[in-house]
């Protein structure tokens, strides 16, 4: 379903993706780990449409992805990603009120029993059913990223993009929020990628693990090289060896780059 | 002994050091009142407080030998009413400009530079030219406190558009909003709050080109009654005058803050 052709991706001179090539079919849960600056947020905001494509092609259903976030890509980010100004519950059903096609995005009526009906059925599954009535700013953080996954869900998005999603919470309360997602990820049949810094979180959750890593150096000009897929492994076949190499191979650009 | 900057004084104390500056002004004022009342009883300078009680007496609670009206309240009751209107025209505007500007780049492109260049003219240096095309009515007034805060308003409108996070605007269109939606669901709730901010902020504006106006072209209002008397050199009228403006300018800065609180309990508790 989504399929990207020798993807490159430059600032200028700087060049952050190269050589991309990949096939991603429905249902995968890919997780997406590198350094920072590797580029794999800026692939996700590439599948988004918040940043254009430099050269070669990134298809979703066989046509180039469009230029602007649409309803069948839901995203989490680290923050930021709820309204400030509505309650919890509100929150949850803003997506109804958007996919009306009117000026102002306002639900009435039976249309609005509706919403409030599916939004507290969406707010129990991810157990925040006790509080709907709290505006965001209230929340924990674990709390706020649980409402975030809970909106994007009503929207009922083919695809999940979840840029870091887990990495402003705390350990115990990350190893919960890994466990919702992959029991969402089965129940509502998406199509999930994943950022993370921690290579540990992609070594066990889904299906398929992608590292972003740089393979041409020049010292003398550091972005000159881009990064690409240096690892494309499915999740639960992996050895330590290779976990092993991973972590090195990171390290070295890490320091490279420093 | 801690260092100067980490020392804070406690709840009593806050309050009583609060209060000093003020009890040592009303001293300061009352000893050299006394001072030139005992040289010259005629003295109009320096009004005592019973004299100045007396004025408060003839000015809100007696009416005009002239014209038979309560002048404080009628004086008080058409500057809010100028006042009131033309901060309600700046905010309408500026909240409009703003939220356009800050939110659509193509709106941006047009107006941001002809707001920019509109904000840097003087408003007093345009009075006379209100005065002759709205002639010297309540609309000129009106329309110079309008005129004088709206780019204001607008230029921080805008600013607090853009600080709303971007995530925010990529999840309402992951969730299908258009644009309209978005501006209606998203970016107005969470400006109204900080457009009451910029109303706090630009009354002091507001009353300033009240008083102006009222200066120049008036028949009644606080402004107009303070430069009437002055003529008379009436001190005991002016100085309650000005507190009278004061205190207006306070709880109508406090009312403001209390309806944002209350309207508003999202934006007042920090975080995301």
């Amino acid at each position: 379903m989504i399929e990207a052709r020798n993807l490159w991706k430059k600032y200028g001179d700087n060049v952050v993706l190269e050589r991309v090539n990949l096939r991603v079919e429905e249902g995968e849960f890919i997780t997406l780990v590198g350094t920072s600056g590797c580029g794999k947020s800026t692939f996700l905001n590439m599948l988004l449409g918040t940043e254009p494509v430099s050269s070669g092609e990134l298809l979703l259903h066989g046509k180039p992805v469009p230029g602007e976030p649409g309803p069948d890509r839901g995203i989490v980010f680290q923050q930021y990603s709820v309204f400030p100004h509505m309650t919890v519950l509100q929150n949850v059903m803003a997506a109804r009120g958007f996919a009306r096609r009117n000026l102002t995005g306002a639900l009435f009526g039976s249309a609005r029993r509706a919403a409030r009906e599916e939004a507290l059925a969406l707010l129990e599954e991810v157990g925040l059913s006790h509080a709907q009535g709290l505006y965001p700013a209230e929340l924990s953080g674990g709390m706020r990223q649980r409402l975030a996954i809970a909106q994007a869900l009503l929207g009922r998005p083919g695809i999940l993009l979840l840029d870091e999603p887990f990495g402003a919470l705390d350990p115990g309360i990350r190893a919960d929020m890994h466990d919702l997602v992959l029991r969402l990820w089965r129940q509502y049949r998406l199509t999930v990628f994943m950022v993370t810094h921690d290579l540990k979180e992609g070594f066990y959750l889904g299906t398929r693990l992608w590292v972003f890593d740089k393979t041409r150096h020049d010292p003398q000009a550091p972005n000159a090289y881009g990064a690409t897929i240096t690892y494309d492994l499915p999740v639960g076949k992996i050895d330590r060896d290779t976990l092993s190499d991973i972590d090195r191979d990171l390290a070295r650009t890490a320091n490279e780059t420093e | 002994m801690k260092r100067l900057i980490n020392q804070t004084p406690a709840p009593m104390l806050r309050v009583l050091l609060a209060l000093l500056p003020f009890v040592a002004l009303v001293l300061l004022y009352m000893l050299a009142s006394d001072a030139r009342l005992a040289e010259n009883p005629a003295d109009k300078l320096l009004p005592s407080f019973a004299q100045i009680g007396d004025a408060i007496q003839r000015m809100a609670f007696e009416p005009s030998k002239r014209s038979g009206d309560y002048l404080l309240w009628e004086d008080t009751l058409s500057s809010l009413t100028r006042l009131g209107l033309g901060v309600m025209i700046a905010a309408v505007i500026g909240l409009a400009l703003g939220l356009f500007t800050g939110a659509l780049p193509l709106v941006a492109a047009t107006a941001s530079p002809l707001l920019t260049v509109v904000s840097l003219i003087p408003p007093l240096a345009i009075l006379p030219v209100l005065f002759i095309v709205f002639g010297l009515g309540e609309l000129s007034k009106v329309a110079l406190i309008a005129i004088g805060i709206t780019p204001f308003i607008a230029r921080d409108i805008q600013r607090r558009t853009q600080e709303i996070p971007s995530e925010q605007l990529v999840k309402a269109q992951t969730l299908g909003a258009n644009t309209s939606q978005i501006i209606c669901r998203v970016l107005l709730p969470q400006l109204m709050p900080r457009l009451v901010d910029a109303v706090r902020l630009s009354l002091g504006a507001g009353w300033l080109f009240l008083i102006a106006a009222e200066a120049i072209a008036a028949t009644e209002g606080l402004g107009y009654r303070i430069f009437l008397v002055r003529r008379y050199m009436a001190m005991d009228v002016i100085l309650p005058y000005v507190a009278w403006i004061t205190l207006l300018a306070f709880v109508i800065d406090a009312l403001l803050a209390a309806l944002s609180r209350r309207l508003f309990p999202w934006h007042h508790q920090g975080g995301h």
